[in-house]
């Protein structure tokens, strides 16, 4: 055999140069869908500086608009992680530490389910199920705790609260953050965890000293990539929330605030001419809320992986 | 439980120890404390039925509901065991028993809505199920009658478009980070951005496609094609992240074998890495439609809503599945029970398309896995 | 078809790091020659260098000259993928390709390069190839079953089998016995003994019975010291090495007083 081994003229051969091509080109296609959300929206929202207050449901500019918008949707996101985080990081270490080996994966699973359940069915149930099932329950707190201001009532009589709407939202966080806490709580080297138990720790102890530490930063990221997901969510707000976009900390009165996500929602398939316009600029202030959340998420993400590497 | 015994210690004359203060008969003959006293095994479920029983009681004579019934039990189990715990072992124990019951009481808690939801989609969605419901179009409908035929076909048809247009972008992009981009500032900004792009709001991906499409079609566009644009923004972040994994996974041998036979890089990764990965990147996309599918927001604000059939991604508005629910639940007609028992019902074949795309995931994973043959 | 290999000042980095430094040796055809030395001496660096693998590896680069048959290897219109055409390798765990058969995985050489093979044609090269692993009457009832369901040895067997299914000219063995019982290593051993008559053999090895055993001329590879480039001590005939080498450290290394 004497075939020559200089049939290639170029170093790098035609196929690989259109695949890796093509490969670079829809990555590219990423960056720049990023990048179009942020021009486009811009582009389309700017325009709302100029509505007056007929296109802004009253409102006299768009910050005065936004505002109170912005105000409801970071009111039910505290209240969905308050309730959501501590579940969650329960729930994740069931799964990973105190369920019995066998059954913890289909246990993750269960959980699991919580998260592919369409927002709008989480928002049927939560109008035309625990909206109802909640009244009696905020009428007790309106007569015991009414001294509260978050409880000062008048307690709706549909349950179509802002704590019902921070309810549902938990719900909805709540597989995020489970998910990512037992990946990393089942990442704690099992040293740490072997030598907590060697020094006479109870499970506790050994959750508390070896994976707790270990898993902080991921806890908060995770906290945060839920919040993510509660800020954006629109569907179970638009219809779990009986909405008149004031400014109250009262939980358990009909009228709340409204966030952003569900105004757009609600406001979007009627509104013409600058309303649209404005109805896109709350959407980018959404979005940039958003994505600062995520970002801050994932960089602690990254840089925790960095330090343990 | 294993008895442990005492181990056996011979005590012997002080004096036979050099260099260790002597000390009294007492302390030799004192062995290791490998015990202390433990509640038996079954006083966790002792306490439970005892709670249970004491919490029944008190509902029973003060008419409480299930509900309350079954958090004062809790209540009562959280606080009994760890005392009985605390009085017979010790605190630490105690303290080690109270979490127990915490994290467990938190799993159940968060298992709550999940059977509270599927039991009432499932029996209220129900009777609203027959040929007719998913059959039909809502066209000229008034009040009883009509159906899903329209949403089923619109989503089906977006959802289809959506994985067309992401699967493609999202498996290059994953081959890009993994096989070529390495290390690359390149690679390493597409990776994290594509993790922040997970956390996009679903209505910024509606609002973006309408800003987009404005721009081409004029005010006021809808239309099918839309919807799937901002599903492909929902999707494509999924798909790369589940086929860099895989990719990932594809033992680096398998690409220097086929290197070593004289195979150039890209069939290498055509023909070896990709088949290795299939069944985790079929996994994958069929897990990132099952994301979608249950998508509102975007569809609400870009493909809008009608009561017809539109066959046409090109053109007009378009209904899918979670519009039509919303819609049939917040605007219902007269009179709404019709309009509420289709949102039910629509939103039962929601549920069931979700449940078995996400397990269709699972059983293509397994079906495409390679072979062992062992 | 076998040719022999002249290497002179190969130099091999891994970006900036050195990691092997002025390797010159003829390594000669149709005979066996086993690079021996300690844990990263550079001798799978040095291996994976003549058949351009290592470029597989972000940053890595050489300079010096590899010859075969008057071509320099690393000439600037030299096609990569053609070199590794002619120069075939066997890797240390076996990896036959988990989604094809048997005869897929002898056939993949050409199937990969999308070369159209008559059915009587592939089962020719398939029997043959086989034949020359040793691995034909094992394997020839069941060559539609998946090659990842062999024992580790057959394995390895047939990823020679792949390897010289696209009939090269040289075969580098990168330690292919060492994740391998006992018996599998002696079926390697005797193969390599059969195949030395067609191919040029360059295999690497931690064994030095093994390098005793199977080869002709043995290269003895060492760290000058900790951190710095791995480098070629002594190249002798197999013999000379294992009875009277020239350098000490050889010697040292050879008989366990390793310095």
């Amino acid at each position: 055999m004497t075939t020559t081994a200089t049939t290639g003229k170029t170093r790098q051969r035609k196929g690989d140069l259109i695949f890796s091509g093509a490969t670079r080109i829809a990555g590219l296609t990423i960056l720049l869908a990023l990048a179009g959300v942020a021009i486009f929206l811009t582009l389309e929202g700017l325009p709302a500086l100029e509505a007056g207050p007929e296109k802004l449901q009253g409102a006299d500019s768009i910050v005065a608009y936004i505002g109170p918008l912005l105000f409801g949707t970071l009111l039910a996101s505290a209240i969905a992680l308050l309730i959501a985080t501590p579940l969650a990081v329960g729930v994740a270490l069931v799964i990973s530490h105190y369920a019995p080996r066998r059954v913890s994966k289909s246990l993750g699973y269960a959980i699991d389910l919580l998260a592919a359940v369409p927002s709008v069915v989480y928002g049927l149930w939560g109008i035309g199920f625990l909206g109802p099932q909640l009244v009696p329950v905020y009428e007790w707190l309106e007569q015991n705790v009414g001294w509260l201001p978050f409880f000062a009532g008048p307690a709706s009589s549909t349950g179509k609260t802002i704590l019902t709407a921070g309810i549902v939202l938990a719900i909805m966080a709540l597989p995020i953050i489970t998910a990512i806490s037992r990946e990393i709580f089942a990442q704690t080297p099992t040293l740490h965890q072997e030598a907590a138990l060697a020094l006479g720790a109870t499970r506790w102890e050994m959750v508390r000293l070896a994976v707790f530490p270990y898993a902080r930063s991921g806890i908060v990221s995770a906290v945060m990539l839920g919040l993510g997901r509660a800020l954006g969510e629109t569907m179970a707000v638009a219809m779990v929330l009986s909405a008149s976009g004031i400014v109250t900390f009262n939980l358990i009165s009909s009228d709340n605030p409204s966030t952003i996500a569900a105004n757009i929602a609600l406001m979007f398939p009627e509104a013409t001419g600058l309303g649209v316009n404005a109805l896109i600029a709350t959407g980018l202030v959404l979005f940039v809320v958003t994505f600062a959340v995520n970002f801050t998420a994932r960089a602690i993400v990254a840089r925790t992986e960095k330090g343990n590497r | 439980m294993t008895e442990v015994r005492p181990p056996k210690i011979t005590p012997r004359a002080p004096e036979d120890r050099p260099g260790r203060a002597a000390g009294t008969d007492e302390d030799l003959r004192r062995h290791i404390p490998l015990t202390h006293a433990r509640l038996p095994r079954w006083a966790p479920a002792l306490v439970a039925v005892l709670a249970g029983a004491a919490s029944g009681l008190l509902a029973l004579s003060l008419g409480w509901g299930l509900v309350a019934w079954a958090v004062v039990g809790i209540v009562l189990f959280a606080v009994a065991l760890p005392a009985w715990s605390r009085v017979v072992e010790n605190s630490r124990a105690a303290k080690d028993r109270l979490v127990t019951v915490l994290v467990w009481a938190a799993f159940g808690l968060a298992l709550v809505p999940l059977v509270s939801l599927v039991w009432q989609v499932v029996s209220q969605g129900l009777p609203a199920i027959n040929a007719e419901f998913l059959t039909y179009s809502m066209r000229n409908v008034v009040g009883e009658g009509g159906g899903i035929y329209h949403a089923i076909m619109g989503t089906l048809l977006i959802t289809l478009m959506a994985a067309v247009i992401s699967v493609p972008v999202g498996l290059l992009t994953a081959i890009y980070l993994v096989e070529y981009g390495q290390r690359s500032t390149m690679a390493r900004t597409i990776t994290f951005l594509v993790d922040v792009m997970t956390g996009i709001p679903s209505i910024v991906a509606g609002l973006f496609a309408y800003a987009l499409f404005v721009l081409f079609f004029g005010e006021g566009v809808r239309m099918g094609l839309g919807g799937a644009v901002a599903l492909s923004l929902l999707m494509i972040p999924v798909v790369v992240r589940s086929c860099e994994e895989m990719f990932k996974l594809v033992p680096h041998e398998l690409r220097e074998a086929a290197y070593a036979l004289g195979v150039p890089k890209w069939r290498t990764i055509v023909k070896i890495v990709l088949p290795t990965a299939m069944a985790g990147i079929i996994t994958g996309v069929t897990l990132a439609v099952a994301r979608v599918i249950g998508e509102t927001a975007p569809l609400l604000i870009i493909a809008g809503f009608t009561d017809s059939l539109n066959f046409n991604l090109f053109a007009e508005r378009m209904t899918t599945l979670p519009v039509f629910i919303y819609y049939s639940y917040t605007q219902p007609g007269v009179p709404p029970e019709y309009g509420i028992e289709r949102a039910w019902g629509a939103a039962l074949v929601l549920i069931v398309i979700v449940m078995a795309l996400n397990l269709l995931a699972r059983v293509l994973g397994k079906v495409f896995a390679p072979k062992s043959g062992r | 078809m076998a040719k022999s290999i002249d290497v002179s000042d190969l130099n091999i980095y891994y970006g900036d790091f050195l990691a092997v430094e002025g390797v010159s040796m003829t390594i000669p055809a149709r005979s066996v020659t086993a690079l021996i030395g300690p844990s990263g001496c550079g001798k799978s660096t040095f291996l994976r260098s003549l058949n351009r693998m290592h470029e597989v590896i972000p940053g890595a680069r050489v300079d010096g000259k590899v010859v075969i048959d008057g071509q320099e290897l690393y000439a600037p219109e030299v096609d990569p993928v053609e070199v590794r055409r002619q120069i075939g390798m066997v890797f240390q765990r076996p990896n036959p390709f988990p989604t094809m058969s048997i005869y897929e995985n002898v056939l993949a050489g050409s199937r990969l390069n999308a070369k159209k093979l008559k059915k009587h044609a592939a089962d020719e090269i398939v029997e043959k190839s086989l034949r020359g692993a040793n691995l034909w009457e094992e394997v020839k009832d069941r060559l539609d079953k998946p090659g990842a369901g062999l024992s580790g040895g057959q394995q390895q067997r047939l990823c020679i089998a792949r390897a010289i299914a696209v009939e090269p000219q040289v075969l580098l063995m990168d330690e292919p016995c060492s994740a391998l019982d006992p018996i599998s290593t002696s079926a390697i051993e005797d193969l390599i003994h059969d195949l030395k008559s067609d191919y040029t053999i360059v295999i690497v090895t931690h064994n030095m019975q093994q390098a005793a055993r199977v080869s002709e001329d043995t290269a003895f590879f060492n760290l000058a010291g900790a951190g710095k480039p791995g480098r070629l001590v002594e190249m002798n005939a197999t013999r000379k090495i294992f009875s009277n080498p020239d350098e000490p450290s050889t010697e040292a290394y050879i008989s366990g007083r390793f310095g």
